[in-house]
């Protein structure tokens, strides 16, 4: 009973690092993946070709191979480890790749967000004397919000359990530190109970955002 | 004087002309009707009239003032453009009203933002924004509406819908009201409702112009209908002329499909 308070101590202090992968991904990756979507969205033909390759590199390939080339690449190749040793290196390798990752699925999202808009909402805006961002403010941001609303969730959700491919490159986050009771760790080791506790954060931290997410949601349920 | 004069309007898409030099002229209080058949370039000419697409070449002039001139490059801007417009206005086939907006918020929107570049915006705001309010309610009133003023669009009819969206439309009081085709998306039962309303504006002297398939109402209505055929005006004239008395034989065509 004694191991109990030491394993949540490592747990929590794991979780952190999961919560701050996860915010720090989405905060860097809604304003790039609108980017990336304007890009692949652009009527010059070397931008959208050149965003669309991108998307479809990163989408096309794992996340966790990226994260390893993102992170190993600079020092391995170059001889020139740009981000640094220890934690703080591992978190700024995986959280750029999480950005660049996510930005590319978000930018899809947005795009059918974009282009599933009528083309007759800007043709009335204009009629009206409106310009183009007053338009895009007033009349298709919300229109465009409500409808890419339900697949980010989605998306959100699926990050919150695919910050744990971070431990591939020993990112303390709280699969990691589930599993350094299993080898030894504060004189634990051999422990799988550890792990399960994992799965009670996970599902608490999916199930409320999924509560936020459902309300956010239905907020935007009066007009259609 | 003519408030719209429109001279030598062509325009094409890709390789296929569309309009091919339309002329006409538009007297103030006026109502103008245009028929003809599908792919005669109707929408199209409504649509360079509110600067949606911009014509190949023709001269666009309202009070006398040139609004667009092709051979003119000074009035081409977008920025002017964007000013040009609220010359005129445009109701849609399909509405296209705000779905995130009330009735009365579809009507006032556009007004409230143009009040914010007034100078005295910032020291009357409040009087301002009251003025709109008082006028979009009336207009609402006006349409039949003033029980469904704080609806959603998707908690109207469509003749409902409509008929806001005529208001949208009269709330910038616009030299020229253009309507494409304004009950074909309605129900039969529902058209009436949508056609009173515009021939009451009619009567108040509103000048507007009618794409229409509606043909009784378009005789009913208009001081002058322009029969359309593969982007030409083929005939022009007082609606007695041309639906009693058609010179052309393609109107006399057209129009037999309408009398059976
Ligand atoms: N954006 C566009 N690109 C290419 N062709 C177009 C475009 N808009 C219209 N056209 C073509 O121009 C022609 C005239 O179209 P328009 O919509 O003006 O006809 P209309 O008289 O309004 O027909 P309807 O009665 O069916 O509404 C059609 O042949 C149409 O296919
Ligand atoms: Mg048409």
């Amino acid at each position: 009973m004694k191991q109990l308070p030491i394993v949540i101590g490592s747990l929590n202090i794991g979780f952190l690092q999961t919560l701050k992968l996860f915010f720090v991904t989405l905060i860097g990756s809604f304003p790039l993946g609108l980017i990336i979507a304007f890009g692949s969205m652009s009527r010059f033909a070397p931008v959208k070709y050149i965003s669309k390759l991108f998307v479809w590199i990163i989408r096309g390939t794992p996340l966790m191979l990226q994260m390893m080339i993102i992170y190993y690449f600079p020092g391995l190749v170059l001889h020139n480890n740009i981000w640094g040793s220890g934690e703080m290196g591992r978190f700024l390798a995986a959280s750029v790749s999480f950005i660049i990752n996510y930005s590319c699925y978000f930018s899809e999202i947005y795009r059918g967000g974009i282009q599933s808009i009528p083309i007759g909402q800007e043709e009335a805006g204009l009629v009206l004397g409106m310009t183009k961002s007053q338009i895009f403010f007033k009349v298709t941001l919300l229109q465009m919000i409500k409808r890419i609303v339900p697949p980010i969730s989605n998306e959100i959700i699926t990050l919150v359990k695919d910050t744990s491919l971070a431990r591939i490159i020993a990112l303390q986050e709280i699969i990691w530190a589930g599993q350094s009771f299993l080898k030894g760790s504060h004189g634990i080791s051999g422990a799988i109970w550890p792990l399960f506790f994992t799965m009670i954060y996970y599902l608490v931290f999916s199930g409320i955002l999924t509560v936020l997410l459902g309300k956010l949601e239905k907020k935007l349920n009066y007009f259609r | 004087m003519s408030i719209l004069e429109v001279k030598n309007i062509s325009k094409s898409f890709e390789n296929t002309k569309v309009l091919k030099d339309i002329n006409f002229t538009l007297e103030k209080g006026e109502v103008l009707s245009i028929i003809g058949s599908s792919g005669s370039g109707k929408t199209t000419l409504l649509r360079c009239l509110n600067f949606l697409e911009r014509p190949d070449r023709g001269i666009i002039k309202v009070n006398d003032e040139i609004l667009f001139n092709s051979e003119d490059p000074n009035t081409l801007k977008e920025a002017e453009i964007r000013k040009k417009r609220l010359h005129f206005g445009l109701v849609f086939q399909s509405f296209n009203l705000f779905p995130q907006y009330t009735a009365l918020e579809n009507v006032m929107l556009a007004k409230q933002l143009l009040a914010k570049q007034l100078p005295e915006y910032k020291t009357d705001k409040k009087d301002i924004l009251n003025d709109i309010k008082n006028q979009a309610e009336e207009l609402l009133i006006q349409m039949g509406l003033h029980d469904r003023m704080s609806n959603y669009p998707h908690q109207l009819s469509g003749g409902q819908c409509q008929r806001v969206a005529i208001a949208r439309a009269l709330a910038l009081k616009p030299d020229i009201l253009c309507f494409d085709e304004p009950t074909s998306a309605l129900d039969p039962e529902l058209t009436g409702e949508v056609l009173k309303v515009i021939k009451k504006l009619s009567e108040q002297n509103t000048t507007m112009i009618i794409v229409t398939h509606e043909m009784s109402f378009a005789k009913d209505v208009s001081n002058q209908v322009i029969f359309m055929d593969d982007g030409y005006v083929l005939e022009c004239g007082k609606p007695s002329q041309i639906f009693d008395n058609p010179a052309n034989e393609r109107t006399r065509q057209f129009l037999s499909h309408y009398n059976q």
